[in-house]
Protein backbone atom coordinates (compact mmCIF):
# COMPACT_ATOMS: atom_id res chain seq x y z
CA UNK A 1 0.00 0.00 0.00
CA UNK A 2 1.39 3.33 -1.05
CA UNK A 3 1.40 6.37 1.23
CA UNK A 4 -0.78 8.56 1.40
CA UNK A 5 -4.02 6.87 1.92
CA UNK A 6 -4.17 7.51 6.09
CA UNK A 7 -3.63 10.57 7.77
CA UNK A 8 -0.93 10.77 11.05
CA UNK A 9 -2.75 9.80 13.62
CA UNK A 10 -3.91 6.44 11.96
CA UNK A 11 -0.30 5.74 10.82
CA UNK A 12 1.68 6.39 13.85
CA UNK A 13 -0.46 4.46 15.97
CA UNK A 14 -0.39 1.57 13.30
CA UNK A 15 3.44 2.17 13.41
CA UNK A 16 3.52 1.78 16.71
CA UNK A 17 0.96 -1.51 16.63
CA UNK A 18 3.45 -2.67 14.26
CA UNK A 19 6.78 -2.41 16.64
CA UNK A 20 5.07 -3.71 19.69
CA UNK A 21 4.28 -6.87 16.92
CA UNK A 22 7.43 -7.02 15.49
CA UNK A 23 8.90 -6.52 19.39
CA UNK A 24 7.07 -8.98 20.36
CA UNK A 25 7.89 -11.68 17.45
CA UNK A 26 11.34 -11.00 17.90
CA UNK A 27 11.32 -12.84 21.05
CA UNK A 28 8.65 -15.51 20.23
CA UNK A 29 10.90 -16.26 16.60
CA UNK A 30 13.77 -17.06 19.50
CA UNK A 31 12.23 -20.12 20.54
CA UNK A 32 10.17 -21.26 17.22
CA UNK A 33 13.77 -21.42 14.97
CA UNK A 34 16.78 -23.34 15.62
CA UNK A 35 20.10 -24.08 13.23
CA UNK A 36 18.03 -26.05 10.73
CA UNK A 37 14.46 -23.62 10.50
CA UNK A 38 16.41 -20.27 10.41
CA UNK A 39 17.75 -20.55 7.50
CA UNK A 40 14.31 -21.99 6.10
CA UNK A 41 12.84 -18.81 7.43
CA UNK A 42 15.12 -16.53 5.30
CA UNK A 43 14.47 -18.36 2.65
CA UNK A 44 10.35 -18.47 3.09
CA UNK A 45 11.06 -14.97 3.28
CA UNK A 46 12.66 -14.04 -0.19
CA UNK A 47 10.12 -16.76 -1.53
CA UNK A 48 7.57 -13.93 -0.29
CA UNK A 49 9.31 -11.74 -1.73
CA UNK A 50 9.73 -14.07 -5.36
CA UNK A 51 5.41 -14.43 -4.72
CA UNK A 52 4.14 -11.00 -4.46
CA UNK A 53 5.61 -10.23 -7.48
CA UNK A 54 3.24 -12.52 -9.41
CA UNK A 55 -0.18 -10.65 -9.92
CA UNK A 56 -2.45 -13.49 -11.00
CA UNK A 57 -6.02 -12.08 -12.41
CA UNK A 58 -8.72 -12.41 -10.10
CA UNK A 59 -11.22 -10.14 -12.43
CA UNK A 60 -12.14 -8.01 -15.07
CA UNK A 61 -8.96 -5.32 -15.55
CA UNK A 62 -7.88 -6.89 -11.53
CA UNK A 63 -5.23 -8.44 -9.95
CA UNK A 64 -4.08 -9.90 -6.63
CA UNK A 65 -0.78 -11.35 -5.39
CA UNK A 66 0.27 -13.64 -2.51
CA UNK A 67 0.29 -11.80 1.04
CA UNK A 68 2.35 -14.56 2.45
CA UNK A 69 1.20 -14.49 6.05
CA UNK A 70 -0.62 -17.63 6.29
CA UNK A 71 2.38 -19.32 4.09
CA UNK A 72 4.81 -17.84 5.99
CA UNK A 73 3.56 -18.86 9.53
CA UNK A 74 2.65 -22.64 8.56
CA UNK A 75 6.20 -22.99 7.53
CA UNK A 76 7.96 -21.47 9.69
CA UNK A 77 5.49 -20.34 13.16
CA UNK A 78 3.74 -17.63 13.46
CA UNK A 79 6.17 -14.90 15.32
CA UNK A 80 9.20 -15.89 12.66
CA UNK A 81 5.93 -15.24 10.20
CA UNK A 82 5.68 -11.78 11.24
CA UNK A 83 9.28 -11.14 10.88
CA UNK A 84 9.19 -12.30 7.38
CA UNK A 85 6.99 -11.10 5.69
CA UNK A 86 7.62 -7.19 8.13
CA UNK A 87 11.56 -8.23 6.27
CA UNK A 88 9.61 -8.29 2.78
CA UNK A 89 7.49 -5.07 3.43
CA UNK A 90 11.55 -3.35 4.10
CA UNK A 91 13.15 -4.63 0.90
CA UNK A 92 10.18 -4.07 -1.35
CA UNK A 93 10.91 -0.16 -0.26
CA UNK A 94 14.23 -0.03 -2.15
CA UNK A 95 11.54 -0.57 -5.17
CA UNK A 96 9.65 2.32 -4.39
CA UNK A 97 6.87 -0.58 -3.77
CA UNK A 98 4.61 0.10 -0.31
CA UNK A 99 5.05 3.63 1.03
CA UNK A 100 8.02 4.56 3.65
CA UNK A 101 4.96 6.29 6.43
CA UNK A 102 2.70 3.67 5.30
CA UNK A 103 5.05 0.83 5.97
CA UNK A 104 3.74 0.67 10.05
CA UNK A 105 0.26 0.07 8.66
CA UNK A 106 1.31 -2.42 5.99
CA UNK A 107 2.82 -4.37 8.52
CA UNK A 108 -0.28 -4.23 10.90
CA UNK A 109 -2.27 -5.50 7.71
CA UNK A 110 -0.28 -8.24 6.20
CA UNK A 111 2.25 -9.60 8.86
CA UNK A 112 0.29 -8.89 12.08
CA UNK A 113 -3.33 -9.68 10.98
CA UNK A 114 -2.27 -12.28 8.04
CA UNK A 115 -0.49 -13.53 10.41
CA UNK A 116 -2.74 -13.85 12.99
CA UNK A 117 -6.04 -15.28 11.05
CA UNK A 118 -4.15 -17.39 8.72
CA UNK A 119 -2.17 -19.19 11.18
CA UNK A 120 -5.59 -19.07 13.72
CA UNK A 121 -7.74 -21.04 11.16
CA UNK A 122 -5.22 -23.62 9.88
CA UNK A 123 -4.84 -24.20 13.38
CA UNK A 124 -8.49 -24.21 13.95
CA UNK A 125 -8.86 -26.88 11.53
CA UNK A 126 -6.22 -28.74 11.49
CA UNK A 127 -7.70 -29.47 15.33
CA UNK A 128 -10.93 -30.10 13.58
CA UNK A 129 -9.33 -32.54 11.16
CA UNK A 130 -11.07 -35.90 11.25
CA UNK A 131 -8.20 -38.22 13.19
CA UNK A 132 -8.70 -41.18 10.21
CA UNK A 133 -8.87 -38.62 8.05
CA UNK A 134 -5.76 -38.41 5.45
CA UNK A 135 -3.06 -36.02 7.32
CA UNK A 136 -1.86 -34.63 3.83
CA UNK A 137 -5.16 -33.65 3.20
CA UNK A 138 -5.62 -32.15 6.63
CA UNK A 139 -2.73 -30.07 5.84
CA UNK A 140 -3.55 -28.93 2.73
CA UNK A 141 -6.85 -28.10 3.62
CA UNK A 142 -6.08 -25.93 6.56
CA UNK A 143 -3.17 -24.23 4.57
CA UNK A 144 -5.74 -23.26 1.93
CA UNK A 145 -8.35 -21.74 4.53
CA UNK A 146 -6.34 -19.65 6.53
CA UNK A 147 -4.59 -18.45 3.86
CA UNK A 148 -7.88 -17.93 2.54
CA UNK A 149 -9.35 -15.87 5.35
CA UNK A 150 -6.35 -13.97 5.96
CA UNK A 151 -6.82 -11.67 2.88
CA UNK A 152 -10.65 -10.47 3.72
CA UNK A 153 -9.52 -10.17 7.17
CA UNK A 154 -6.48 -7.86 5.95
CA UNK A 155 -8.96 -6.07 3.68
CA UNK A 156 -11.55 -5.60 6.63
CA UNK A 157 -8.74 -3.95 9.14
CA UNK A 158 -8.04 -1.86 6.16
CA UNK A 159 -11.44 -0.25 5.90
CA UNK A 160 -11.70 -0.06 9.68
CA UNK A 161 -8.62 2.14 9.69
CA UNK A 162 -9.76 3.94 6.80
CA UNK A 163 -12.82 4.54 9.00
CA UNK A 164 -10.83 6.02 11.58
CA UNK A 165 -8.14 7.78 9.90
CA UNK A 166 -8.46 7.63 5.66
CA UNK A 167 -7.67 10.34 3.52
CA UNK A 168 -10.78 10.58 1.76
CA UNK A 169 -14.25 10.75 2.58
CA UNK A 170 -16.28 7.83 1.17
CA UNK A 171 -19.30 6.07 1.86
CA UNK A 172 -17.68 3.30 4.05
CA UNK A 173 -20.23 0.24 3.28
CA UNK A 174 -19.26 0.68 -0.59
CA UNK A 175 -15.43 0.41 -0.14
CA UNK A 176 -15.87 -2.41 2.24
CA UNK A 177 -18.48 -4.45 -0.46
CA UNK A 178 -16.13 -3.55 -2.95
CA UNK A 179 -12.86 -4.61 -0.49
CA UNK A 180 -14.03 -7.57 0.59
CA UNK A 181 -15.52 -8.68 -2.45
CA UNK A 182 -12.17 -8.43 -4.41
CA UNK A 183 -10.30 -9.37 -1.48
CA UNK A 184 -12.09 -13.29 -1.10
CA UNK A 185 -11.14 -13.88 -4.58
CA UNK A 186 -7.46 -12.97 -3.93
CA UNK A 187 -7.77 -15.28 -1.24
CA UNK A 188 -8.53 -17.90 -3.48
CA UNK A 189 -5.43 -17.65 -5.08
CA UNK A 190 -3.31 -16.66 -1.85
CA UNK A 191 -5.05 -20.20 -0.31
CA UNK A 192 -3.97 -21.95 -3.64
CA UNK A 193 -0.40 -20.78 -3.33
CA UNK A 194 0.12 -21.83 0.04
CA UNK A 195 -1.59 -24.96 0.26
CA UNK A 196 0.83 -25.97 -2.40
CA UNK A 197 4.05 -24.40 -1.46
CA UNK A 198 3.22 -25.71 2.08
CA UNK A 199 2.56 -29.22 0.30
CA UNK A 200 5.68 -29.23 -1.49
CA UNK A 201 8.08 -28.67 1.45
CA UNK A 202 5.23 -31.14 3.80
CA UNK A 203 6.41 -33.22 0.90
CA UNK A 204 10.26 -33.55 1.08
CA UNK A 205 10.87 -32.30 4.56
CA UNK A 206 7.94 -32.48 6.91
CA UNK A 207 10.40 -32.22 9.74
CA UNK A 208 10.67 -28.37 8.52
CA UNK A 209 7.48 -27.31 8.77
CA UNK A 210 6.26 -25.30 11.83
CA UNK A 211 2.55 -25.97 11.00
CA UNK A 212 3.32 -30.08 11.45
CA UNK A 213 4.76 -29.85 14.69
CA UNK A 214 3.12 -31.47 17.76
CA UNK A 215 1.22 -33.62 15.58
CA UNK A 216 -0.33 -37.32 17.26
CA UNK A 217 0.82 -38.76 13.41
CA UNK A 218 3.17 -36.41 12.05
CA UNK A 219 3.69 -36.82 8.30
CA UNK A 220 6.49 -38.36 7.88
CA UNK A 221 8.50 -40.10 5.55
CA UNK A 222 10.29 -43.00 6.65
CA UNK A 223 13.73 -43.96 5.75
CA UNK A 224 16.61 -46.00 7.46
CA UNK A 225 17.97 -42.77 8.51
CA UNK A 226 15.08 -41.60 10.61
CA UNK A 227 13.66 -44.80 11.75
CA UNK A 228 16.48 -45.57 13.38
CA UNK A 229 16.52 -42.14 15.49
CA UNK B 1 13.61 -39.90 0.12
CA UNK B 2 14.53 -37.52 2.45
CA UNK B 3 16.43 -34.23 1.12
CA UNK B 4 19.46 -33.33 3.16
CA UNK B 5 19.09 -29.42 5.07
CA UNK B 6 21.67 -28.30 2.27
CA UNK B 7 19.83 -29.72 -1.02
CA UNK B 8 16.37 -28.73 0.27
CA UNK B 9 17.74 -24.96 0.80
CA UNK B 10 19.26 -24.65 -2.60
CA UNK B 11 16.36 -26.01 -4.60
CA UNK B 12 13.87 -23.76 -2.63
CA UNK B 13 16.44 -21.03 -3.28
CA UNK B 14 16.53 -21.53 -6.95
CA UNK B 15 12.71 -22.05 -7.07
CA UNK B 16 12.33 -17.78 -5.29
CA UNK B 17 14.68 -16.93 -8.07
CA UNK B 18 12.99 -18.55 -10.84
CA UNK B 19 9.44 -16.83 -9.68
CA UNK B 20 11.09 -13.39 -9.39
CA UNK B 21 13.85 -13.76 -12.10
CA UNK B 22 11.90 -14.72 -15.03
CA UNK B 23 8.28 -16.03 -14.02
CA UNK B 24 7.41 -12.43 -12.80
CA UNK B 25 7.69 -11.53 -16.75
CA UNK B 26 4.54 -13.45 -16.88
CA UNK B 27 2.56 -11.49 -13.83
CA UNK B 28 -0.99 -9.50 -15.03
CA UNK B 29 0.05 -5.93 -15.09
CA UNK B 30 -3.65 -5.10 -13.69
CA UNK B 31 -4.08 -2.96 -10.84
CA UNK B 32 -3.95 -5.18 -7.47
CA UNK B 33 -7.36 -5.74 -5.55
CA UNK B 34 -6.51 -2.53 -3.62
CA UNK B 35 -5.52 0.22 -6.55
CA UNK B 36 -8.82 -1.61 -8.52
CA UNK B 37 -10.80 0.01 -5.32
CA UNK B 38 -8.81 3.04 -4.83
CA UNK B 39 -9.30 3.95 -8.45
CA UNK B 40 -13.12 2.91 -8.05
CA UNK B 41 -14.11 4.45 -5.27
CA UNK B 42 -11.96 7.54 -5.86
CA UNK B 43 -9.09 7.66 -3.26
CA UNK B 44 -6.57 6.29 -5.70
CA UNK B 45 -5.43 10.42 -6.40
CA UNK B 46 -4.57 10.68 -2.35
CA UNK B 47 -1.79 8.34 -3.03
CA UNK B 48 1.87 9.73 -2.36
CA UNK B 49 4.75 9.77 -4.88
CA UNK B 50 6.96 6.97 -3.17
CA UNK B 51 9.84 8.67 -0.68
CA UNK B 52 12.00 6.35 -2.74
CA UNK B 53 10.87 6.72 -6.35
CA UNK B 54 14.13 7.58 -7.54
CA UNK B 55 15.66 4.68 -6.06
CA UNK B 56 18.11 2.53 -8.84
CA UNK B 57 15.40 -0.38 -8.31
CA UNK B 58 12.41 2.20 -8.28
CA UNK B 59 9.08 0.15 -9.81
CA UNK B 60 10.90 -3.50 -10.13
CA UNK B 61 13.37 -2.24 -12.92
CA UNK B 62 17.20 -2.14 -12.92
CA UNK B 63 18.40 1.69 -13.76
CA UNK B 64 20.33 1.50 -16.51
CA UNK B 65 19.12 -1.65 -17.89
CA UNK B 66 17.02 -1.21 -20.95
CA UNK B 67 15.67 -4.40 -22.33
CA UNK B 68 12.32 -4.96 -20.21
CA UNK B 69 12.28 -8.73 -19.91
CA UNK B 70 16.12 -8.26 -18.32
CA UNK B 71 15.84 -5.35 -16.35
CA UNK B 72 12.62 -7.02 -14.35
CA UNK B 73 14.25 -9.83 -13.72
CA UNK B 74 17.54 -8.55 -12.46
CA UNK B 75 15.08 -6.49 -10.15
CA UNK B 76 13.74 -9.25 -8.90
CA UNK B 77 16.94 -11.56 -8.56
CA UNK B 78 18.42 -8.62 -6.63
CA UNK B 79 15.25 -8.48 -4.52
CA UNK B 80 15.44 -12.31 -3.72
CA UNK B 81 19.09 -12.08 -2.78
CA UNK B 82 18.63 -8.90 -0.61
CA UNK B 83 15.37 -10.35 1.27
CA UNK B 84 17.43 -14.07 2.10
CA UNK B 85 20.59 -12.06 3.18
CA UNK B 86 18.37 -9.68 5.21
CA UNK B 87 15.85 -12.37 6.35
CA UNK B 88 19.00 -14.57 7.11
CA UNK B 89 20.80 -12.89 8.92
CA UNK B 90 17.79 -11.77 11.23
CA UNK B 91 16.91 -15.25 11.93
CA UNK B 92 20.07 -17.07 12.38
CA UNK B 93 20.52 -14.39 15.21
CA UNK B 94 17.40 -14.37 16.99
CA UNK B 95 17.59 -18.08 16.59
CA UNK B 96 17.57 -20.50 19.73
CA UNK B 97 21.10 -21.59 19.86
CA UNK B 98 22.24 -25.31 20.34
CA UNK B 99 20.32 -27.16 18.18
CA UNK B 100 16.91 -29.13 18.68
CA UNK B 101 14.35 -29.59 21.19
CA UNK B 102 13.78 -33.00 22.25
CA UNK B 103 10.25 -33.66 20.24
CA UNK B 104 12.06 -32.45 16.59
CA UNK B 105 15.40 -34.30 17.15
CA UNK B 106 14.98 -37.85 16.03
CA UNK B 107 13.58 -36.16 12.06
CA UNK B 108 16.80 -33.80 11.87
CA UNK B 109 19.84 -33.37 9.70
Amino acid sequence: MPDGFFDAPVSVGAGVAAAAGIAVSLRGAHRELDDRTAPLAGLSAAFIFAAQMINFPVAAGTSGHLMGGALAAILVGPYAGVLCISVVLLVQMLFADGGVTAYGINVTLMALTGVLVGYGVFRLVMRLWPPGAPRRAGLGAASFLGALASVPASALVFVALFAIGGTADLPLGAVLGAMLGVHVLIGIGEGVITALTVGAVAAVRPDLVYGLRGQAAPLQIRTPETAEA
Amino acid sequence: MKTGNRRFLLVFLLIALAVAGVLSHYASGDPDGLTKVAEDKGFAAQEKEHALADSPLSDYAVEGVENERLSGGLAGVIGVGLTALAGGGLFWAVRRRGGRTPADAPAGR
